[in-house]
């Protein structure tokens, strides 16, 4: 199991949930993605949708 | 889970910031976890050429004339106020500096999400373009029938 890292606070639609798909997409079960965004868009569509595609948002701090 | 949603993209233009519309829906929503399907016809065939620039792509000389006045992504003119070309670096540099993706880095990012390009069979007859001409991610080469059928159950758009 391990955690990654990723940044989009710089990221624009749609780099933002492509990023973040990217970095899922190359991750194993169990792995954790630890997502630092921007208020707004990114935080309010990058966990919805992650979760809607059967992903588990641990948490939002 | 839910059953997958799906989005295809009929793209006509060659343009930038058209293509710039096509790639970022795409990826968008290939990221979001549809099926996204895209289908480019006419101009814009010139954006899935293995050569990005302007080169002599194509079978015979009135295609390979088109190759070199139209040329590949790099090469896209804008829709308005091209100036010759002079726009598009315009825009490059404001994407950049903005960090806004560009159709390249989108192309690429399609590439890694694993979107379905498809060519269109008709338009390359006419401009003398065969798949070879074209990136390898392209999968198909295919038809009307083939592209309603592939784009059944979702949304279609047309750019």
């Amino acid at each position: 199991m391990k955690t990654y890292k990723l940044d989009i606070t710089a990221e624009k639609c749609p780099m933002t949930f492509v990023k973040t798909k990217i970095a899922l997409n190359n991750m194993q079960q169990g792995d954790v993605l630890n997502v630092r965004l921007r208020e707004g868009e990114p935080l309010e569509n990058v966990p919805r949708s992650a979760s809607e595609q059967g992903f588990n948002v641990l948490k939002i701090t | 889970m839910s059953e997958t949603k799906k989005l295809s993209i009929i793209a006509f233009s060659g343009d930038f910031d058209k293509l710039t519309a096509v790639f970022t829906l795409a990826t968008g929503a290939a990221a979001v976890g549809y099926e996204v399907n895209l289908f480019f016809t006419f101009w814009g065939l010139d954006a899935i050429k293995v050569k990005k620039g302007r080169s002599p792509v194509g079978q015979g000389f009135l295609p390979k004339l088109f190759g070199v006045m139209m040329g590949g992504l790099k090469a896209a003119p804008v829709s308005r106020l091209n100036f010759v070309g002079i726009s598009p670096k315009i825009f490059r540099y404001l994407m950049r500096k903005k960090n806004v993706a560009t159709p390249e880095e989108l192309l690429e990012a399609a590439r890694q999400l694993g979107i379905n390009f498809y060519a269109c069979e008709m338009a390359m007859h006419i401009l003398g373009l065969q798949k070879s001409d074209f990136i390898p991610e392209v999968k198909d080469v295919i038809g009307v029938a083939s592209f309603l059928n592939i784009s059944e159950g979702g949304q279609t758009l047309f750019i």
